[in-house]
């Protein structure tokens, strides 16, 4: 079962929730917890993981053989990215601009490309405290995270408990992450900002057909609009965080809430549960 | 004319905040959004929406069912998985047309992609150039570079000092779109470890794109070891921390307002923010 936690918008708690639930699960269940926030990841900051594999992300980028090239320019009409570009003697490839479709050295006449591997992230597993545990980090400088998002989730046990930590937003790196999830928890904060980021979150949730709940996280701290949506919509809010300076403090020195206020272990395997619930009624209508 | 442009790499340090403030302080200036995926600077300026644009960016395959022979060849090459069982998954489909090339029956096409909305504003602050990328697409880099380029436009046309950005989380393409070439960025960190890290992490991006770095760490006293520790990497660095803001509620209750925080209070946060908006001009105009 896969389980991914996402916000909208940032610094909600969404690491927070990912790692509590994790460790709430881990002494019942094979847990396993995957940081896709490539950008910025953070989960190995609280869980301190033992890495015991790392592997480079490649993509595959095209070096044309010149000796070989007839200047045809076949390549650069087909590159949807305008990664390579083809002069009267010259080609020349942008490596930043390609997506590694493979359009190019496919459909070369003279098969005078081939394929070369460049590095863009890194991805790393290992295990924290009786869970099993992977990352992955896009070298800074890059732009495309996707590649490294399916890297790290082409580690995913479907047989365990996976958590998904996923980075902020609406776009493609939360869509990739997010994708074939059993179920997606979205956690927000009661302000403005808070709602308007769920609000979106919601719709992109919607549109990858995955079920969702509601974690509100600061409670206390704005206003009451976003349980009178969750209310209206008809999402289940399924577990409420009061604002509480403890926790900020705890969270400002990398210590897990769960390690620093055990007694939240309780509430997120309750709301393990309430997960499950939804899971099997939804299944149940399905049978049905 | 100058652009600074706000960045944090973790979420939720304040950007928008800090933006929202720096909207209501700064004379003659052109705001711009780029968080395009999750804008939220409207909150605060409530503008009124002058000009909508579409955002077209991007293709998506199309199988002609009535040509498609069913050979399968299109299925096995896609490096994105984006077709199963001969049919276009849209979410997962990058637009590079590789099947369409090669497509024996020809059966394949590139459609245009509409993938969101851009804005031209008007709010009690000065214009806003802003924009909603569609749900799940891509491309928010080539969409911040739009933003980008109108907001610098209209500063050139209104001969405006400074373009005013509220950048995305993250260190991936929006954040790079919206760095680079800018004058300045304004790093917004909290004194967590995650904020540090996440910081470290930006700041080598304002490295590698040669823009330089100004650091302000908000809600400093949540733990004061922690602001130490990052004065003393930045130090280390050679970046200059502006101010530290103290954690303060009022923030929120502007926000909840709808007002920029230093128009909503005059407290110690305002104070800090209006003592961060002088240095920051004063580094724009160096």
């Amino acid at each position: 079962m896969i389980i991914s936690v996402a916000s909208g918008k940032g610094g909600t708690g969404k690491t927070l929730v990912a790692t509590s639930l994790a460790l709430s699960l881990k002494d019942k269940h094979e847990v396993q917890l995957l940081d896709c926030d490539v950008e910025e990841p953070n989960d190995h900051i609280f869980l301190k993981p033992v890495i015991t594999g790392s592997e480079a992300v490649c993509i595959p980028i095209p070096e044309v053989d010149e000796k070989k090239c007839t200047y045809c320019g076949k390549c650069a009409e087909a590159c949807a990215y305008h990664a390579i570009a083809v002069f009267t003697k010259h080609v020349l490839v942008f490596p930043n601009l390609c997506h590694g479709c493979g359009a190019c050295s496919y459909l070369c006449p003279e098969k005078a490309i081939t394929e070369v591997g460049r590095e863009i992230g890194v991805v790393e597993c290992g295990h924290s405290d009786g869970m099993e545990f992977a990352h992955g980090k896009l070298n800074v400088g890059e732009a495309m995270p996707t590649p490294v998002i399916r890297r790290v989730k082409s580690k995913a046990n479907r047989d365990w408990i996976v958590i998904i930590d996923v980075s902020p937003g609406t776009s493609c790196p939360v869509v990739e992450s997010i994708k074939d999830s059993d179920f997606c928890l979205l956690v927000t904060e009661p302000t403005p900002f808070g709602l308007n980021d769920l609000m979106l979150a919601v719709e992109t949730v919607k549109e990858l057909e995955v079920s969702c709940g509601v974690v509100i996280n600061r409670a206390g701290v704005g206003d009451r609009k976003v349980e009178e949506y969750c209310l209206r919509e008809g999402i289940p809010v399924l577990l409420t965080i009061p604002l509480d300076t403890e926790i900020a403090r705890i969270n400002s020195r990398g210590r897990t809430l769960i390690e620093g206020m055990p007694q939240w272990k309780e509430s997120f395997i309750g709301l393990f549960g309430q997960i499950q619930e939804i899971m099997n009624a939804r299944s149940g209508c399905l049978k049905r | 004319m100058q652009e600074v442009v706000v960045l944090s790499g973790k979420g939720g340090t304040g950007k928008t905040s800090i933006v929202g403030s720096f909207a209501a302080l700064a004379k003659s200036k052109v705001l711009v959004d780029c968080d395009v995926d999750a804008a939220t600077l409207h909150l605060l300026l409530q503008p009124a929406i002058r000009e909508k644009h579409e955002f077209w960016s991007g293709q998506v395959a199309v199988i002609n069912a009535e040509r498609c022979t069913q050979c399968g060849l299109c299925q096995e090459q896609c490096r994105f998985a984006a077709i199963k069982d001969i049919n276009i998954d849209t979410i997962s489909c990058e637009g590079c047309g590789f099947c369409s090339h090669i497509c024996p029956a020809e059966a394949i096409t590139m459609k245009e992609n509409m993938a969101g909305h851009w804005f031209i504003s008007d709010s009690r602050y000065g214009s806003l150039v802003h924009a909603r990328l569609g749900i799940a697409q891509e491309n928010s880099g080539k969409l911040v570079a739009l933003v980008r380029q109108q907001a610098r436009q209209m500063a050139e046309k209104s001969e405006a000092n400074y373009i005013i950005s509220d950048g995305p989380p993250g260190i991936g393409c929006p954040v790079i779109s919206s760095l680079s070439g800018a004058n300045l960025a304004l790093l917004v960190t909290e004194p967590t470890l995650s904020g540090i890290h996440d910081l470290e992490r930006v700041l080598g991006v304002c490295y590698h794109f040669s823009v330089p770095a100004l650091v302000c760490i908000n809600k400093y006293d949540i733990n004061e070891d922690n602001t130490r520790q990052i004065e003393k990497f930045c130090l280390g660095q050679g970046v200059e921390v502006a101010v530290r803001i103290p954690f303060d509620n009022t923030v929120t209750k502007a926000m909840v307002a709808g007002l920029p925080v230093v128009e909503y209070s005059r407290n110690g946060v305002s104070h800090q923010i209006e003592a961060l908006w002088e240095l920051v001009s004063k580094s724009l105009t160096k």
